[in-house]
């Protein structure tokens, strides 16, 4: 269990992290969203012991980060943003430092970083030296580091970042098996990561959390939640049809030729209504579906407009 | 501190993974030779002795020793793998004194690979060996007082080069500040116990006892003090510094 209670982080007059809290329990991926800047990295870093905390605490299974933090740091595999490694050591002789720093000897180390090799596949470079290597490999030689001794906090920055889209779905089965009893928290841009991996889903802006919840919650919180997309052969007046029809938000023409969407108006599906007058209006239908709600909708939603980077 | 010897091999092997081990290396040992025996006169001064070997020491590692250790911490956070370091259940001073022993073992075998010359010496004549091993591991402690403030000044900067300059301004102040062209300049009116004291923080003054065999556990102490003190310096730099 992470418990981070009242975290603020401060560069001189910079707030980067305001009076964060949140737990994370085991079982729990937590995707962390937010604009550039925001203080996603910035949190991780503190959570990880790397900064220490303004203010507030971060324990992780109990272990205060600043006070016990050989403890704590024990207990997690990180992979910093951009994925940090020694360049001019080889893969193999980069993971057997790590194996000996996370308290392994001997025959342990071989089978240990055997196993992480093979978990996120560096077989083929082994013995290359890793400034030689492809961003891809980079980022999963840094995801090896973390996982080396099977931690039970898991802490990405970015880990798919910068892989082909392969790569990436790989790293994603990876995170979900790795997940089961353990406490996993990535930050990520891509929001479609979010649906696929987390169970849970925090958005912050400027260092304040701004949405919390499981990522089909955020998804209804989407002003496309239970709207329903259509799609015609012809153009039509849709619109007249659907006046002073309750529950209702509106129609919205889409940038595709002939495509609309209508919005529901409250939380209630307007499926079988809209149906229902499409077959009695025989509206030239080609396409019909309703949609769950955009991530990116809500993000956009929730997060004030950001200038400038991290 | 289990974890420095870890560091401490990591940190020596990467030495010798790239060339720059070999470069330190081999420059090491071409311009002491050169010193020595053009600028030093080793065989006209019909002594059997290595003080001219010895006494061109601290000039040599003025621009040696802050080559070395230039990318101690400049490069970690150049990297951003001192976040990867930091983040691993370690304590910062191992980390420190890690980097810092792995540096100056390094210049300890270069050091060491200067025996040619002792076996010359000792071959040519009947030197006192016992002032000779002194005057070594006295080389070898300024050596080291030197690394420790390269340590502190890598840890200021994420560029190595700034650091290298650093490294050398401050090193020279300190090897010059008891030799006597910087004594003579000082003041007339300074009270004597002030220039005492200001010759007292000079590597010269240490380094010249012991390398004439006088072993004084105080230049020892000298040395031992100075080294821990910016080592702990680095330690502080490096933990205010992360953020950036």
């Amino acid at each position: 269990m992470i418990e981070i209670s009242h975290l603020t982080k401060k560069f001189d007059q910079f707030t980067a992290v305001d009076d964060l809290s949140f737990n994370v329990a085991e079982g729990e991926v937590l995707g962390f969203l937010g604009p550039n800047g925001a203080g996603k990295s910035t949190t991780m870093k503190v959570i990880t012991g790397f900064l220490s905390p303004s203010a507030g605490s971060v324990t992780v299974d109990g272990f205060d980060i600043t006070q016990n933090s050989i403890e704590a740091k024990a207990l997690i595999g990180y992979l910093p943003e951009g994925a940090p490694s020694y360049g001019d050591m080889t893969t193999l002789e980069f993971l057997n430092f790590i194996a000996e720093i996370r308290g392994y000897r001997g025959e342990e180390i071989v089978a240990r970083v055997q196993h992480v090799i093979k978990e996120v596949e560096l077989e083929s470079v082994e013995q290359q030296t890793i400034e030689t290597l492809s961003k891809g490999f980079k980022r999963r030689v840094g995801l090896a580091q973390a996982i080396m001794h099977d931690p039970k906090v898991l802490i990405l920055d970015e880990p798919t970042d910068g892989l082909d889209p392969n790569q990436k779905h790989h790293v994603r089965e990876l995170i979900k098996n790795l997940a089961k009893d353990k406490i996993v928290v990535i930050s990520t841009h891509i929001l479609e990561e979010v649906t696929a991996v987390c169970t849970r889903a925090i958005i912050i802006d400027e260092g304040i959390i701004v949405a919390d919840g499981t990522p089909a919650e955020l998804e209804e919180k989407s002003m496309y939640h239970h709207a329903i997309s259509v799609r015609l052969t012809q153009d039509y007046d849709l619109a007249s049809d659907l006046q002073g029809v309750s529950g209702i938000g509106g129609v919205v023409k889409e940038n595709e030729e002939n495509s609309f969407t209508i919005l529901a108006s409250n939380n209630d599906s307007i499926f079988s209504k809209v149906s229902e007058i499409a077959q009695k209006k025989q509206w030239p239908v080609t396409e019909f579906h309703v949609n769950r709600g955009q991530l990116e909708d809500v993000f956009r939603s929730v997060t004030s407009q950001s200038q400038g980077g991290e | 501190m289990k974890n420095l010897g870890i560091i401490f091999r990591r940190e020596l092997v990467g030495y010798f993974a790239t060339p720059l081990a070999y470069i330190f290396i081999v420059i090491f040992l071409i311009t002491n030779g050169i010193f020595t025996f053009d600028i030093g006169g080793f065989y006209l001064r019909g002594q059997a002795d290595l003080l001219p070997f010895f006494s061109f020491h601290p000039w040599l590692y003025l621009f040696m020793v802050p080559a070395i250790a230039m990318t101690l911490w400049a490069d970690e956070r150049k990297t951003g793998t001192i976040e990867l370091l930091l983040t691993l259940p370690i304590k910062l001073s191992e980390a420190v004194l890690g980097k810092f022993l792995a540096a100056w073992v390094l210049t300890g075998i270069a050091l060491t690979l200067t025996f040619p010359i002792w076996l010359t010496v000792n071959y040519l004549g009947d030197p006192d060996n016992g002032v000779i091993l002194a005057a070594y591991i006295g080389s070898w402690f300024m050596a080291g007082g030197l690394l420790a403030i390269g340590s502190c000044m890598s840890a200021c900067t994420k560029n190595s080069v700034i650091a290298f300059i650093l490294t050398v301004s401050i090193c020279f102040t300190f090897v010059i500040m008891g030799s006597p062209i910087l004594l003579n300049a000082l003041p007339a009116w300074l009270p004597q116990f002030i220039v005492d004291a200001f010759a007292a923080l000079g590597f010269l003054t240490h380094f010249d006892s012991i390398s004439k065999g006088v072993l004084d556990i105080r230049d020892f102490l000298y040395f031992t003090v100075f080294i821990a003190a910016w080592l702990l310096a680095s330690a502080i730099v490096i933990e205010m510094k992360k953020a950036n």
